[in-house]
């Protein structure tokens, strides 16, 4: 973990809600993707967790929804202003398991961390499919830039206003692929543990109060015991996964 | 002696500034950012006798100028404490700790202590009777000063270390309180715990927190503190430990000035990782600037 000042290059809406930020700074502690960053902002006394959507030399590249106060104040923010960030927090994805086609499923403001991931695991030599999955047409984001990694990609819309009808698991049966990475919501999550085959990993968002581990506040219970989501997470494999009730 | 030093329970600290409780693990998260033996000491995740997952989550929520949580005294256990987390303390951090312990009984607390008391590693007893988030204990001890008493009595017998007393600020007079504890034969007093609060969200229209309630820290509660401080030191003749949102040097000085012989750090560790380091670099400075040749001096000059 590093703490440091980033400056903003770019911070511009993608979708109505969702947010690119560019940013330029020390991205160093940034070891794997699927980890994330903790931002500070003003006037808010907790730091906002963001995952690493990409991160080129000092470039770092963060996808953000806005949901709430804080990533709302944060969407105004203009180039060059300065951000404090602790960065390399959290697991990653570990890209050992992935074999020769792995499929990266994202759903909506889970996409972000899994273009990190692709970009990796094609740099690796695998060939990647990713399930992108939105609510409707106006939402979908980054496709293009996933098929510019050199990725495979579905996309699915809950109503059926573009690609695939349905939900990003509606896309699965028929795909042929050695492993999977999943990222989105918890619903989502669930139903992709129970229809994807092969070695599984499973990215996780909770409340936070630090990030780093210090406070306890976003554990989850596992089968391998007690696990801090900011720091023996946010990925957990299938095999260790026990869903709330 | 330096400028920063200060007495506690007849240890010398290096500086008045302690990590608190449940803000700080068992120090490890720290070592990768910092060398925490510059600490006075710090005060270690709340103890228990048995293994604890807490609470469900969210545990967190944020309040103006602060938090509000209800983690629910997570914690290995004991045993694991000592035979886990004290012996990778020792290979980064060199100074007597602080034990901070839990219960749900007072034969709990008395086990609890009895174990730590036997670590050599372990400075102080810190024992909390404050926490707002678990049900059946904690708190419980706390807001009645009969069995306030009665912990710090039963604890006392038990160890011979320092017993610093750890008090919630949810009673209607803190002060008799601190009073039965001095009086029980508490070595120090350590104040505030958090305040009893919650949040609503208002799409779902429930509590934010899956425990409904969970305990308001941080800047939002520093006058509050301070004032409960001003008024147990005025008290009681012990040591007192001030805490309760404090988060630059500036607010070490004025609860010093209220009367505390040292401080707790606590919320404001979750904002910044480095604000103790922060602020020990910086207490030299705002001392000069106020006219403080020596820390120990302070406590309790504005009586």
């Amino acid at each position: 973990m590093k703490q440091s000042d980033f400056t903003i290059l770019e911070n511009i809406g993608l979708t109505e809600n969702i947010f690119r930020l560019r940013l330029e700074g020390d991205t160093s502690a940034i070891a794997r993707p699927g980890q994330f960053v903790n931002i500070l902002l003003a006037d808010r006394f907790l730091r906002r967790p963001l995952s690493v959507c990409d991160r080129e030399g000092d470039i770092l590249t963060l996808i953000y929804k806005v949901v709430g106060g804080g990533t709302k104040q944060l969407s105004t923010l203009p180039a060059g202003r300065k951000l404090n960030l602790l960065t390399g927090l959290g697991n990653g994805y570990d890209l050992e398991t992935a074999g020769t086609h792995p499929l990266v499923i994202g759903g909506g403001a889970g996409i972000p961390p899994l273009f990190f991931l692709t970009r990796e695991l094609i740099a690796a030599g695998c060939r990647v499919t990713a399930v992108l999955g939105f609510n409707t047409k106006d939402e979908i984001f980054y496709p293009d830039e996933f098929r510019a990694l050199g990725a495979q990609v579905i996309v699915t819309t809950a109503d059926g206003s573009c690609g695939t009808k349905g939900f990003v698991t509606d896309a699965l049966p028929g795909l042929d692929y050695t492993s999977y990475y999943a990222c989105g919501p918890e619903p989502m999550l669930k139903a992709v543990y129970r229809c994807a085959k092969g070695p599984g990993q499973f990215s996780f968002e909770k409340r936070m109060g630090c990030g780093f581990g210090a406070c306890m506040g976003c554990s989850c219970r596992t089968i391998t015991g007690y696990k801090r989501i900011c720091r023996e997470g946010p990925v957990l494999r299938k095999e260790e996964i026990l869903w709330d009730a | 002696m330096g400028r920063l030093s200060v007495s506690l329970c007849g240890t010398e600290l290096d500086n008045p500034v302690i990590p608190a409780s449940g803000t700080f693990g068992y120090g490890y998260e720290f070592t990768e950012l910092y060398d925490i033996n510059l600490l006075g000491t710090f005060s270690f995740k709340g103890t228990t006798l048995a293994p604890r997952f807490g609470n469900d989550t969210p545990r967190i929520a944020e309040a103006p100028a602060g938090m509000l949580n209800a983690v629910g005294l997570q914690n290995p256990g004991v045993e694991a404490v000592i035979a886990e987390e004290l012996p990778k303390l020792k290979s980064c951090f060199h100074k007597p700790v602080m034990a901070n312990v839990s219960g749900f009984s007072l034969d709990e607390y008395v086990t609890v202590c009895e174990k730590l008391d036997a670590q050599p590693q372990v400075g102080w007893l810190e024992v909390n009777i404050s926490c707002p988030n678990v049900h059946g204990g904690g708190m419980s001890f706390g807001t009645d000063p009969a069995q306030a008493a009665a912990v710090t009595r039963a604890v006392k017998a038990v160890t011979a270390k320092p017993v610093i007393m750890k008090l919630t600020p949810n009673v209607t007079d803190i002060v008799s309180v601190a009073k039965a504890c001095e009086e029980a034969g508490a070595d120090g007093i350590s104040l505030i715990n958090t305040l009893l609060a919650m949040r609503i969200d208002l799409k779902t229209r429930r509590p934010v927190l899956a425990n409904t309630t969970g305990g308001l820290s941080g800047p939002a509660v520093f006058p509050l503190a301070l004032r409960m401080v001003w008024q147990v030191s005025r008290a009681v003749s012990v040591p007192v430990i001030g805490l309760g949102g404090i988060s630059s040097a500036e607010d070490v000085i004025e609860m010093m000035l209220a009367g505390a012989s040292a401080v707790e750090i606590g919320a404001a560790n979750l904002r910044d990782p480095f604000i103790c380091k922060k602020i020990i670099e910086e207490l030299p400075a705002v001392m000069d600037r106020y006219g403080i040749e020596n820390l120990r001096d302070i406590t309790g000059g504005a009586h």
